[in-house]
C-alpha cells in the first residue's frame, strides 16, 4: 500500500477533527462550573449530580430505554420472521415486490413516516404516549432487521438444509438447529441497529408522543429550544458513554459475522 | 421439497401485518388526508395551495438547500473516502468516522448552537484574527454548515465501500498505459464509483429536503424546508389535510429521486 503523503493527512486529520470536536466541546463545558459554553470557570460535577437528582429526567431516561429494548426485541423478532419468509419465497417477481414494500420506511423521510402514523394512531384509535411511541419505534426497525438477515439466509448454502431433511429433522429442528444458528450473526446486528435506531429516533417520536411522555431526543429538542442549559452537556457526556458500549459491541459482533462461517459445531 | 400448503406462510403473518398496517396504509392515509381541508371537507383546495407561490418558493427554496447540502457533503466526502482506502488499518479509521453519527442527532445539533453562539469559540477565533464577531447562528450560513456536519459520515460510507472495491491492478493498469493522476481518477476511478456516490447522493438529498429540527434549532425561523412545513401544519396549525398534501409531493419527490439514483447496492448504513 502506498503511504498518504502529507497534504491528505492534514486533510484527514481536520475532517476528523471537525467530525469530533462539537461532541468534546460538549463533554468538555460539562464540567464548567460556570453557567455557559464558553469561559471555563472551574472544574465541577453539579451537572451530572443534577442530571441524577432529576426525578423527571430520570424517567425520561428510562422510558427512552425501555423502549429501545422492548422495540429492538419485538422488531427483531418481526423483522426475522419476515426475512425468513422472503427467503423461502420461490415467486422471484413477488419477492422483489416484498423486499421494495421493505424497504420504503428506510428511505422514508423520518416527517413522513412521523405524519402518516399520527393519522394512523388517531384514526385506529391508540392514545398517543407510551404505546404509539413503542409501536411506531417497532414498526421503523422491522425493514432494518430484514436488511440485515436476509444476506446471512442468503448466504447459507441450501445442502445445509438438505442434509437436515435427508437426516431425518423436522421443520422445527430445521428452524432451530440449522437456520437460526447460522444466522444468529445477522439477528444480533440487526437488534444492535434497531436499538440505536431507537435510541436516536427523534423526529417520529416527537410528531406521535403527545403530551406527557417524552423521550430523551424529544426531552432534549425541548431543553435546547429554550437555550443553553448544562444540564444537557452533561446527559450528552453520559450518552457519548453509552453509544461507545454500544459501538463496541456492535463492532465486536460485526467482527464475528465476518469471520468465517459460524456453523455450530 | 416444500409442499403447496396454502398455510405454509402462516408464521409471516405479524410480518405481513406490518406490511400492511405500516407501509401500506400510511401511504393510503397520507393520501386520503390530503383531499380534506380543515372543517372536513372533501376537496381539491390543498393542491391548489400547493401550487401557489408560496409553496412554489417553499418547495423550491427547499431543493436549493439540499442541493447545497449534497453538494458540499459530496465535495468533502469523496476525497475524504479515498483517503481513508489509502490508509493502513481502513476498517478502523471508517468506523471511526462513522462514530460521530451514532451521536444523537439534537445533541450535536445542539453544540452548534455553542459553537456558533455569540460568545462561542468560532466567534471569539474571528475576534482574534480581526474579522470581529459576526452573527453565525440563525442564518441560512449555519443551517447548510450543521447539516453537512451531520450528513458527512452517511456520504462517506457507500463512496468508501464503492472505491473498496476497486481492483487495484486496474490503477497500475491505467498508469502503464500512460495515463496520469488525473486521467486514471477521471476514466477509470470516477466511473467505478458513481454507483456510491448515488447512493450517497440518496441517503443525504431525501433528509435534507424534510429536516426540520437543524433547521428549527440553528436557523431560527429563517430556512423553511419541506419538512418544517409539514411538521408546521401537522403540530402546530393543525391543518393535517394541507400537511398531507405537501407529504405527499415530498413522497413523490422521494421517488423520483431514487429513480434518479438507482443502481445503488447496499451501503445504507445509519
Amino acid at each position: 500500500m502506498r503511504k498518504l503523503g502529507i497534504l491528505p493527512r492534514i486533510y484527514l486529520a481536520a475532517v476528523f477533527v471537525i467530525l469530533y470536536a462539537p461532541i468534546f466541546y460538549l463533554i468538555y463545558y460539562s464540567f464548567n462550573s460556570g453557567g455557559g459554553m464558553s469561559n471555563f470557570e472551574s472544574f465541577t460535577l453539579e451537572h451530572y449530580k443534577a442530571v441524577f437528582q432529576d426525578t423527571r429526567l430520570l424517567i425520561i431516561v428510562l422510558n427512552t430505554i425501555i423502549i429501545a429494548l422492548l422495540s429492538a426485541l419485538l422488531s427483531t423478532t418481526i423483522g426475522v420472521i419476515g426475512a425468513l419468509a422472503i427467503y423461502f419465497m420461490k415467486n422471484k417477481s413477488a419477492r422483489q415486490t416484498v423486499l421494495s414494500l421493505n424497504n420504503i420506511l428506510i428511505v422514508s423521510p423520518d416527517v413522513i413516516i412521523g405524519a402518516s402514523f399520527l393519522i394512523l394512531f388517531t384514526l385506529i384509535g391508540v392514545k398517543l404516549g407510551f404505546a404509539s411511541v413503542l409501536i411506531s419505534h417497532i414498526a421503523f426497525s422491522i425493514p432494518i432487521v430484514v436488511i440485515m438477515v436476509l444476506p446471512k439466509l442468503l448466504e447459507m448454502s441450501t445442502t445445509l438444509i438438505d442434509a437436515a431433511l435427508d437426516l431425518g429433522a423436522s421443520r422445527k429442528d430445521i428452524l432451530t438447529r440449522v437456520i437460526l444458528p447460522y444466522i444468529k450473526p445477522g439477528i444480533f446486528a440487526g437488534f444492535f441497529l434497531a436499538l440505536t435506531y431507537s435510541l436516536d429516533d427523534f423526529a417520529v417520536t416527537f410528531f406521535v408522543t403527545g403530551n406527557g411522555f417524552s423521550t430523551l431526543s424529544v426531552e432534549i429538542y425541548s431543553m435546547a429550544r429554550t437555550g443553553i442549559t448544562l444540564t444537557i452537556n452533561a446527559l450528552s457526556g453520559l450518552i457519548f458513554l453509552l453509544t461507545m458500549v454500544l459501538v463496541l459491541g456492535y463492532y465486536i459482533i460485526g467482527n464475528k459475522a465476518k469471520s468465517p462461517q459460524g456453523v455450530k459445531k | 421439497m416444500r409442499n403447496k400448503n396454502p398455510l405454509r406462510f402462516i408464521y409471516a403473518t405479524p410480518y405481513a401485518a406490518w406490511l400492511l398496517l405500516f407501509v401500506l396504509a400510511p401511504i393510503v392515509v397520507i393520501v386520503y388526508y390530503s383531499f380534506f381541508d380543515l372543517s372536513g371537507q372533501l376537496t381539491l383546495a390543498n393542491y391548489r395551495n400547493f401550487f401557489t407561490s408560496i409553496y412554489f418558493k417553499l418547495t423550491m427554496s427547499s431543493f436549493w438547500y439540499a442541493f447545497l447540502i449534497t453538494f458540499f457533503a459530496l465535495l468533502i466526502s469523496y476525497p475524504t473516502a479515498y483517503f481513508l482506502t489509502k490508509t493502513k488499518h481502513k476498517q478502523l479509521w471508517l468506523l471511526l468516522i462513522i462514530i460521530p453519527s451514532w451521536i444523537n442527532l439534537l445533541l450535536k445539533t445542539y453544540a452548534f448552537i455553542g459553537l456558533m453562539g455569540k460568545y462561542g469559540p468560532i466567534n471569539a477565533f474571528l475576534e482574534a484574527v480581526g474579522i470581529g464577531g459576526q452573527q453565525i447562528l440563525f442564518t441560512d450560513f449555519s443551517f447548510v454548515f450543521v447539516s453537512v456536519y451531520i450528513f458527512i459520515p452517511f456520504m462517506i460510507l457507500p463512496i468508501f465501500n464503492s472505491l473498496d472495491k476497486i481492483n487495484p491492478t486496474l490503477l497500475d493498469a491505467s498508469k502503464d498505459l500512460g495515463a496520469n493522476a488525473w486521467v486514471t481518477f477521471k476514466r477509470v476511478i470516477w466511473p467505478m464509483t458513481t454507483d456510491g456516490v448515488k447512493s450517497g447522493i440518496q441517503v443525504v438529498f431525501i433528509p435534507a429536503l424534510s429536516l426540520f429540527m437543524i433547521t428549527r434549532l440553528i436557523a431560527g425561523n429563517k430556512v423553511i424546508t419541506l419538512g418544517t412545513a409539514i411538521e408546521q401544519q401537522f403540530l402546530v396549525t393543525q391543518n393535517w389535510g394541507m400537511g398531507s398534501t405537501i407529504a405527499v409531493f415530498l413522497i413523490i419527490f422521494m421517488f423520483l429521486i431514487m429513480v434518479l439514483t438507482s443502481g445503488k447496492k447496499g451501503g445504507i448504513i445509519k
